[in-house]
């Protein structure tokens, strides 16, 4: 595949977020997910002969929210207008959305790539109305569900800036996660709170023009978005290598099959008559308002991020893990806070406690004091990582106190060369496979020693002791 | 029991109040009206006796109760585009033939609390297009002061009603003239507010910028009092202003003494008959008589109001009216092989001609490549009638115009011109173009005996204004 090298992608993803209103965007309906079909709506979001739309000021706070969350200039004054279209799933046959006032526009996120950090740009975010549902049985044929339509929607436009599948992903991923950090989203793609439509064209590297684009609708997980990008740009490069003409269209992604297909829609020929729409009054905010929201906004990923790497010494990428989830962070820095070894909290986080925890909303079981107390121990080589390990495991289960159980239990690892070395020559004496292959010239065979004093250590041995203790009898 | 179908409102309420006859004979005298006019005028889509004696009964008890309103137990007819829960709200069209609202619009929650009685829902252009009321898919109506003519429209059924005594008063709604065009073909008062001053909530729109619900009525002090009772801020229309509501009646004496008339001369131009101009400068000399000062003052926006007025309402139609698709209510074709079809057909055969003549025109003025040309335009010339307004009223307290160039003409006569018939509403949509308050009374006669009306334009809010000077002007009519 030599010619995919000549090409490059340019990608521009629409992110479409619903909101946690309590009630949906222009009527007072709940907005819960999973409610049984039709029963959380009104003759306002049924569309029904002469209702009127009210806007929901919640709606428009949790929106600026965003664009502020995302660097992005805050209009004070927008509209909202109508798109015109016919499908069973609109019942007004418009959507109420915004056309060419948007509430935030001109925003950024950074994200990390392997060549370090990138920024992407952020066109617009606009508010809108969701749609209904339609759902298909053989039997009884087409029905709509309307719960959703008038549920509360953002949608976010990337500039076309992003130039891989995963700069694609670690931009959903920054999104997401500053978006949850603002609290305006749950964001969950499997509810369809969090959706995604990627614009995706390829060139010739080292030419500005861009190509025709499609755009593959609806994507809802990461994975699938990262093989919908693979699969579109091969097949986009792989045409145009042949000869052919990319059509501008909507495709659709299987995920079964892996492969995006044309939907053959008239997309190009609708016309979608946006007007402003003339139920509802503009939108003006406030410098006080604006500044009032700004307020409520949390310490953001990047800030943090930055925060630990120059206090802390941690890694961008450590630091990136440890953002993406804010309950995540705020546990790192309320244990951070108790211990004189921040960066070890850092790593049994990222590594051993992230083994276990069940997702995100259940981060760490263990109290943070006891988390600060075990890197306290470790710091001081009281306990070896082994131990920290087996506590972690006891911790998540029971809490305890980590130096009683320690001193309890003579935890402690050994670190005396008089006992090890014992150890270690009955280890050696007991291994004499391991000693040949050692001697053969396979140099593993020493961790195979070294596993064996730890085991007949009961795991509190001084592993740094220990390594060089091997190295040197086996030399002998 | 004619005499009693003759009364105002106002002097229902004090027959009630003394107890000189019940809600119930009232709400059957006009019931009997109605059965004995309706074969020939046709002001109603619906009428339901039952319901309208059940609330008369309910009236009576709060009447004797000593809690009724101005409007207790007094009968009404509604327009059939404002939505009734429970009783079935056609837009005289086709497509909601059948088609029963389960809730009730702002007004007429506003009359039920007064206590009111609904006679039945009257006939209007259907979708509230159409000057003749001849659009409407459920037969024409005729004129009471002459059968063989047109009612105006679109709030034809509205008018007709309160003229010919089949409801103490009527409600209408008024996009670019609908109720004061019938009210002036059949010598009726009727009151377009000012945009946002009556909540749209459960008014099936049509133009949602200009649409404007109000009173039809015997007289000025009538429509003073129902106008009191339905305007008023309402949360669930966003276009509804939040200002206190007014009695209107309070400020009704008073006269027009050292009040500014201003007379634009684009109103008295080319397209007026020679009895309307008659008619309209008669009173202006008549309210000169009784203090006014007449001014003269220019409009010149005026003359592209009506294009204007064309490209917007149709646009905003063309979306209003998408909603009517077959899938969930109205009007369903019956054979049809996909869901492009399905839109196609329900909407061909559901919708009458006008509706889809405009629907298209609105469609078209939306559609890219002519936003710009066409709505956009239409939008620019809006802010300059607007100042036009705002620079008149600089110079006068409120305007005086005829407000149709003719008298009702003869059923049948102006259907065939589409481009005629829109011209007839030259007059009245600049009022909805600013939205602004314009009331409509009769002024005097012209061709045929036929009825003249006369609109007096204020700024925005003073509808208290308008109703004093109308007052003051029917009053000296009446001494004459």
């Amino acid at each position: 595949m030599q010619m995919l090298k000549d090409y490059e992608m340019v990608i521009g993803l629409e992110v479409h977020v619903e909101l946690k209103t309590r009630t949906k965007i222009f009527c007072s309906c709940p907005t819960d997910f999973g409610a049984p079909p039709n029963t959380q709506v009104c003759p306002v979001c049924l569309g029904l002969p002469g209702t009127l739309p009210v806007l929901n000021g919640k709606v428009v706070e949790y929106a600026v929210k965003a664009g502020l969350a995302t660097n992005c200039t805050i209009a004070r004054f927008s509209k909202q207008d109508r798109k015109n279209y016919f499908y069973p799933d609109l019942p007004k046959a418009y959507q109420i959305s915004q056309y060419d006032l948007p509430l935030c526009e001109h925003g950024w996120l950074d994200i990390e790539t392997a060549d370090g950090t990138k920024r992407i740009g952020i066109t617009r975010i606009h508010i809108e109305e969701d749609a209904g549902k339609l759902m298909h049985d053989d039997e009884k044929g087409t029905m709509i569900d309307c719960n959703r339509c008038g549920v509360p929607l953002i949608e976010i436009v990337s500039e076309p800036d992003i130039r891989s599948a995963e700069e694609a992903k670690a931009y959903l991923q920054k999104l997401r996660a500053i978006i949850l950090y603002t609290g305006v989203s749950d964001c969950k793609m499997n509810e369809g709170s969090l959706r995604c439509d990627v614009n995706l064209s390829v060139r010739k590297k080292g030419t500005e023009t861009f190509g025709t684009r499609t755009e593959m609708k609806n994507l809802n997980s990461f994975q699938f978005i990262v093989k919908a990008i693979e699969y579109e740009y091969k097949r986009q490069v792989e045409a145009i290598e042949a000869g052919e003409k990319i059509v501008q269209e909507t495709r659709r992604f299987d995920a079964n099959t892996g492969k995006t297909y044309s939907m053959r829609t008239k997309e190009n020929a609708n016309d979608y008559r946006y007007f402003p729409d003339p139920d509802l009054p503009p939108i003006k905010l406030t410098e006080e308002k604006i500044a009032s929201l700004q307020a409520e906004i949390p310490r953001l990923p990047d800030a943090r991020k930055q925060e630990y790497m120059e206090r802390y010494g941690l890694s961008a990428y450590d630091g990136e893990v440890l953002t993406t989830n804010m309950a995540m962070a705020d546990y790192f820095e309320a244990a951070a806070a108790q211990t004189r070894y921040p960066k070890l909290v850092a790593n049994m986080l990222l590594s051993e406690v992230m083994r276990l925890a069940g997702g995100e909303e259940d981060v760490c079981r263990i109290q943070p004091s006891r988390m600060a107390a075990l890197a306290d121990l470790s710091g001081d080589g009281i306990i070896n990582s082994a131990t920290v390990k087996k506590l972690i495991k006891e911790l998540w289960e029971t809490d305890f106190d980590v130096a009683d159980k320690v001193e309890r239990e003579g935890l402690a690892q050994v670190s005396d060369e008089m006992i090890l070395l014992e150890w270690v020559q009955e280890a050696i004496r007991q291994n004499p496979k391991s000693v040949a292959d050692y001697k053969k010239g396979k140099k593993a065979a020493a961790k195979a020693i070294v596993g064996k004093v730890m085991a007949v250590s009961g795991g509190r041995a001084n592993p740094t002791v220990v390594d060089r203790l091997v190295e040197l009898e086996l030399n002998q | 029991m004619k005499e009693l179908t003759s009364r105002s409102v106002y002097e229902h309420a004090r027959a009630l109040k003394k107890k000189e006859y019940s809600a119930v004979e009232l709400t059957q005298a006009y019931l009997e009206e109605i059965s004995r006019r309706e074969a020939e005028i046709h002001a109603y889509i619906s009428t339901n006796a039952e319901y309208a004696l059940e609330q008369a009964k309910a009236a009576d008890k709060r009447i004797a109760a000593g809690e009724g309103t101005a409007l207790t137990g007094i009968p009404a007819g509604i327009k059939d585009n404002m939505c009734t829960k429970g009783i079935a709200t056609t837009c005289a069209s086709k497509m909601l033939a059948d088609y029963v609202p389960p809730y009730d619009a702002h007004v007429i929650q506003r009359l039920q609390e007064a206590g009111y009685v609904l006679l039945g829902k009257l006939n209007m252009d259907e979708f509230a297009m159409g000057s003749t009321t001849e659009n409407s898919a459920m037969g024409v109506t005729r004129n009471p002061r002459d059968p063989s003519r047109v009612p105006g429209g679109s709030s034809g059924g509205s008018a007709a009603a309160v003229a010919a005594g089949e409801a103490a008063y009527t409600l209408g709604s008024d996009t670019g003239g609908s109720i004061r065009q019938p009210a002036a073909f059949c010598g009726v008062v009727g009151m377009k507010p000012t945009y946002g001053r009556v909540s749209r909530y459960g008014l099936v729109a049509f133009a949602s910028s200009l649409d404007q619900i109000g009173p039809l009525t015997r007289d000025v002090r009538d429509n003073a009092l129902v106008l009191s009772a339905i305007a008023g801020h309402d949360r669930r229309d966003a276009t509804c202003v939040d200002r206190p509501a007014e009695d209107y009646l309070a400020s009704l004496d008073g006269g027009v003494a050292g009040m500014r008339i201003g007379l634009p001369e684009e109103f008295f131009g080319d397209g007026i008959s020679a009895d309307v101009k008659e008619a309209v400068l008669a009173a202006a000399d008549t309210l000169a008589g009784m203090g006014a000062q007449l001014v003269q003052v220019k409009m010149p926006s005026l003359d592209y109001a009506l294009s204007a007025y064309y490209v917007i309402s149709s646009a905003e139609a063309s979306s209003n009216l998408a909603r009517f698709d077959g899938v969930r209510y109205g009007y369903r074709a019956a054979d049809f092989a996909d869901m492009e079809q399905l839109y196609q057909k329900s909407r061909s055969e559901g919708f009458g001609a006008e509706v889809k003549r405009r629907i298209m025109l609105g469609t078209f003025a939306l559609s890219s490549g002519y936003y710009d040309a066409y709505y956009k335009k239409a939008l620019q010339v809006r802010s300059l009638v607007r100042a036009d307004f705002d620079s008149a009223f600089a110079k006068c307290d409120c305007i005086l115009s005829p407000v149709a160039p003719t008298v009702a003409y003869k059923i049948g006569e102006k259907t065939s011109d589409p481009l005629e018939m829109y011209l007839g509403d030259a007059y009245s949509v600049p009022v909805n173009i600013a939205g602004v308050p314009a009331l409509s009374m009769p002024c005097g006669s012209g061709e045929g005996g036929m009825p003249v009306g006369m609109q007096l334009i204020g700024p925005a809010f003073s509808e208290a204004m308008l109703y004093r000077a109308g007052y003051a002007f029917e009053m000296e009519r009446k001494g004459e």
